[in-house]
């Protein structure tokens, strides 16, 4: 069970969350402009990081909002969660190299 | 190979059944192979198996991290069945549903395939409708397949609760007769055997940490035992696809769950059939020595860890409890998680890739197990031809692009 760190409610069971996926896939800003793999990238390709990874979150049975949280895939430590728009926090030293 | 037989058993109790000759070597890494197949566990196998057999190659290594049949080839609940909505689905499960009926004979090792008959329970109107029309599908696929009502669904498994009154009350099931179970690590090692005496090296602890590249295609592979070249590479790393892919610079449209099960204490026989629910998200069976063998669904978030949250156990057991009220007091004893891949449209990925020589075997998700021998078949044929059966030409990677994707959220998402 996770302990998701709400930016507005705190810290809270992972059961008032929804899983989002990855964070900061951005919607194109010329849609009529993409190409069959461009669009193919937006929609259906992933990152899916072993090491931290950004992703997003909802608290749909609390403050019902989006947030962005880093959690490392194989530990499940989470370094920070931080708010839509803002930047995200450090990443510790071991940053993308864990097993 | 030592065929494996009643005689041979005779033979080696006379000597205590101490000279049994170990089951495959376990040579050091050649320089170079025709062939590399980038995990050792059932599909990996499954394929050098058919490649050496039907395809006549025989310079083949199998490189696994691990041990054989370490991941989700042991990790899942063993459920066999054929019953895919779409025609694409139901072809390339049916074909291993027909390879798994003969697969014991074939590679001359006991797979315990059990054909006990599956249900998928259908526990709404939505699910009624949806069930039917899949049994239509089945059949007109050549797959066999029934409706059953709530009575009959009790007539195949007594111990089920289809009382009117429960939260999500029994309507029916779709009954798949030829679908069961099998053992999951005999797979493994059967293919793994029969792979060997046709002359496949399979080296274990060899953890491929790079793929070579020279002017577009694959030369070769970096590995914790030394670099080995290779002409082709075939990848079937499950929850693991994406890592071997960053390191070609190919984009895969997977993502890796956690996907939970779990055995109770053995208790006598109580249940000879496979029971699944996609709508209350359970599926149970009986194994050989007694436990109930219990799967869910994955954890939602993206992780590489063989574990999941508790939660979704006791989701799983809710559900359990309402369908067999039979098994309340029954102690849970084991319970694990494997990482499975999934993808955006619940099908899988046999297809090659952007870099010439470079295919990739994945995408399962949550019901890989089934699809063992059928999907080592297919990606044989496509790793030695340099093009996919009809079978799998259908699970490209390209369809992402094409937008003909295979939904079988419907069908396969959830329950398998």
């Amino acid at each position: 069970m996770l302990n998701i760190d709400c930016p507005w409610c705190g810290k809270r069971h992972e059961t008032e969350f929804r899983y989002g996926g990855e964070a900061h896939i951005a919607r194109p800003e010329d849609p009529a402009k993409l190409d069959d793999a461009e669009w193919a990238e937006f929609l259906f390709m992933r990152t899916n990081t072993k090491g931290y990874f950004a992703e997003r979150w909802l608290h749909s049975h609390g403050c019902r909002r989006w947030f962005n949280v880093i959690r490392h895939t194989v530990t499940h430590e989470i370094v920070g969660s931080y708010k839509m728009g803002e930047k995200p926090p450090k990443l510790p030293k071991s940053a993308g190299g864990a097993k | 190979m030592v065929k494996y037989s009643i005689f041979t058993i005779a033979r080696n109790a006379l000597t205590s059944h101490k000279n049994w000759p170990k089951q495959w070597r376990s040579p050091e890494p050649k320089s170079s192979y025709d062939v590399i197949i980038i995990g050792g566990g059932g599909h990996g196998l499954a394929t050098a198996y058919y490649l050496a057999k039907e395809h006549g190659m025989r310079n083949i290594a199998v490189l696994e991290k691990g041990w054989l049949g370490g991941g989700n080839t042991a990790r899942n609940t063993t459920i066999v069945r054929s019953n895919y909505l779409w025609d694409e689905s139901a072809a390339i499960y049916e074909k291993s549903l027909q390879l798994w009926e003969g697969l014991a004979q074939d590679i001359n090792y006991n797979v315990m395939l059990s054909q006990r008959g599956v249900l998928n329970l259908a526990h709404s109107l939505g699910d009624v409708r949806e069930g039917v029309r899949r049994v239509n599908a089945n059949r007109l696929n050549g797959v066999d397949a029934e409706w059953l009502d709530a009575e009959g669904v009790k007539d195949f498994c007594p111990i089920i609760n289809i009382s009117k009154t429960a939260r999500h009350p029994v309507l029916g099931a779709t009954l798949q007769r030829r679908g069961g179970v099998a053992r999951h690590d005999s797979v493994a090692w059967g293919y793994a055997r029969a792979a060997d005496a046709l002359g496949v090296d399979i080296i274990q602890n060899c953890e491929v940490t790079g793929i070579k590249r020279e002017g577009g295609k694959v030369t070769g592979v970096e590995t914790t035992r030394g670099d080995i070249a290779a002409k082709k590479i075939g990848v079937v790393a499950a929850g693991h696809s994406s890592v071997i892919a960053e390191m070609a610079g190919i984009r895969l449209p997977v993502t890796s769950h956690p996907l939970q099960a779990l055995v109770s204490e053995p208790i006598k026989p109580v249940i000879d059939c496979v029971v699944m629910s996609g709508a209350v998200h359970v599926y149970v069976s009986q194994s050989d020595k007694g436990e109930l063998v219990m799967g869910a669904g994955i954890d939602s978030f993206n992780s590489y860890a063989q574990r999941g949250s508790f939660h979704v156990i006791e989701h799983q057991l809710g559900a359990c409890l309402e369908l067999f009220p039979i098994f309340s007091r029954v102690r849970m004893m084991r319970s694990w998680g494997g990482i499975v891949d999934t993808c955006p449209d619940a099908s899988p990925i046999l297809s090659g890739t952007s870099v010439e020589g470079l295919y990739f075997n994945c995408g399962w998700g949550t019901g890989g197990f089934k699809a063992t021998p059928g999907s080592g078949w297919c990606f044989a044929y496509t790793l030695a031809n340099d093009a996919p059966h009809p079978l799998n030409a259908p699970f490209s990677l390209s369809r992402f692009e094409s937008g003909a994707l295979i939904d079988e959220h419907g069908a396969a998402g959830v329950a398998h």
